[in-house]
């Protein structure tokens, strides 16, 4: 009984993080657009006068979005129209169950871990969810009876499936290296040390695997410079035909993606919750001398190093979609296969030939 | 490949831009929501209702009809600005006055602001200086296209 009250507690518990972070997400993406621009931004939401850099923004923005007409365009299959935001929605956000947020925290008897599932294949069921948000755009596309909606549909499942396999590739030289597909144990084997005092992060085994996992992952989030398929600014998208709340579901899910990739991208290669030379009871330096730690703050320590990481790759990909103008869609097609695919394949035979060297 | 490797260069030099552009102005954003004065301001935008710029003196705004000192239109409806009118938006009905000196007055003098485009022709086409354009005034909208037609008695306060 009181397993079951556990997860759904840490069920609760993950899905606000998630939700809350998504939305000031689109406050972030507003704020740093225009300070990127030299502007101020969205300042103007105010609640009884109280504007606080218009941090209630996103309630405004879902609130105007609720109000909206639910509109069903006509000939279009409207159950399939209905249902795919949601489709879309939902592979994106149980994703969220494989992520480690820390390490495991013991209360008495009872030891908890900080992530929802401890899947044995969690890796590949976090990339697999990914892949399967792709039903919901060819869906969304397909059942708008509009041609450029199809088109943008069609445009967004080519891009996601060809990445999708740069995307991979690039995470078999770190599963070669960290020998385990669940992701506590990804992130324990971080917490080694290199050499004596670097992390034994994947970012310093796997320098090449991370600039492609980055691209191909900056590709799956479908946003500038590789927002072929929806491109808001000139190009029909697979949207086109939504509006209200069920638009604003694909728009969550958008940024729902962005917030997976960072924390794909931190509990990958970045050590996910391991602070450097933080061991289970304190911090070991590694020029000698110690600094011991009660349990509680050494998980506090943890689970604030992985929001810091979480948040300054957010921060990263929406200043990268804020710098770089979009791909011709050849150019696009090129890069994941002439570059990306090649460049992921030389990374596994290169670690190959370092670990058996290094045997 | 050196070609390939130009590009990564520029791409890199794209990012360092922006990063500036964000954290300098975060800065300096900063320091002025907490209220401390600084030279630069880290944004460039004008907080319209509240801020506002100063319109220029040739800037032609909402009309004005002008009087006399004694409260009456200059205008002795000569119909020039009606004429000139481009968009068609000026209507004027002449009236006999009875003083001697002037002869015609506008019984009825109305502008539809709705189609007005502000090219300012009318200003200059009158041989008064009876009309003129520059109230300020620039916020003209109204909730009916009744609230943007203007009269005689709106034009001359």
């Amino acid at each position: 009984m009181i397993d079951v009250l556990i997860v759904l507690v840490k069920i609760v518990c993950a899905l606000v993080w998630f939700l809350l972070l998504t939305l000031y997400l689109t406050w972030l993406e507003r704020k740093e657009s225009a300070l990127i621009q030299d502007r101020i931004g969205a300042n103007r939401a105010s609640i009884f006068g109280i504007r606080i850099l218009g941090l209630f923004q996103p309630f405004a923005d879902a609130i105007k979005m609720i109000f909206k007409e639910d509109f069903v365009p006509a000939f279009s299959r409207k159950f399939i129209h209905t249902i795919a935001p949601f489709i879309s929605f939902f592979f994106v956000a149980i994703t969220i169950s494989a992520i480690p947020f820390g390490d495991s925290i013991k209360i008495g008897e009872r030891i908890i871990s900080l992530q929802i599932l401890d899947f044995n294949v969690g890796l590949l069921f976090i990339l697999a969810m990914l892949s399967l948000g792709i039903y919901g755009i060819i869906l969304s596309g397909w059942s708008s009876n509009n041609r450029y909606a199809l088109i943008g549909g069609l445009r967004g499942a080519a891009q996601l499936i060809s990445y999708e396999v740069a995307l991979g590739f690039s995470l078999i030289g770190l599963i070669m290296v960290f020998p385990s597909l669940r992701l506590s144990n990804l992130v324990h084997f971080q917490g080694e040390l290199l050499f004596g005092f670097l992390p034994k992060w994947g970012v310093f085994l796997q320098p090449l695997g991370f600039i492609v996992f980055l691209f191909a992952a900056l590709a799956e989030t479908k946003r500038a410079p590789f927002d072929l398929p929806e491109a808001e600014s000139e190009i029909v998208g697979f949207f086109a035909e939504y509006g209200g709340l069920k638009w604003g579901l694909f728009m969550m899910t958008d940024f729902m993606e962005i917030i997976i990739v960072s924390t794909l991208l931190t509990t990958l290669f970045f050590g996910g919750w391991q602070v450097p030379w933080l061991a289970a009871d304190g911090f070991h330096w590694p020029w000698g001398g110690e600094w011991l730690l009660p349990h509680w703050l050494v998980i506090a320590f943890q689970v604030a190093a992985f929001n810091i990481k979480v948040f300054f790759f957010c921060w990263f990909q929406i200043l990268v979609r804020w710098t770089y103008p979009r791909f011709r869609y050849d150019q696009l097609m090129d890069f994941g296969w002439k570059l990306l695919v090649p460049l992921s394949l030389v990374n596994i035979i290169g670690t190959g030939i370092v670990m058996s060297v290094l045997k | 490949m050196i070609k390939a490797l130009g590009y990564f260069i520029e791409i890199i030099r794209g990012i360092v831009i922006t990063s500036r552009h964000f954290f300098v102005n975060f800065f300096f954003r900063i320091l002025n929501v907490l209220g401390i004065k600084t030279k630069r301001k880290g944004a460039v935008t004008i907080q319209y209702p509240e801020q506002r710029k100063e319109i220029a003196t040739r800037h032609r705004s909402l009309h004005r009809l002008m009087a006399r000192e004694d409260g009456k239109p200059r205008c002795v409806a000569c119909m020039l600005c009606a004429t000139v009118c481009p968009s068609e938006c000026i209507y004027v009905e002449a009236a006999e006055d009875p003083e001697l000196e002037m002869q015609k007055y506008p019984s009825k003098f109305i502008i539809d602001i709705g189609r007005c485009c502000f090219c300012g022709f009318c200003v200059e086409a009158c041989p008064e200086d009876a009309i003129r354009m520059d109230t300020g005034k620039i916020e003209l909208a109204g909730y009916s296209r009744d609230d943007l037609v203007y009269d005689l008695d709106k034009l001359l306060k």
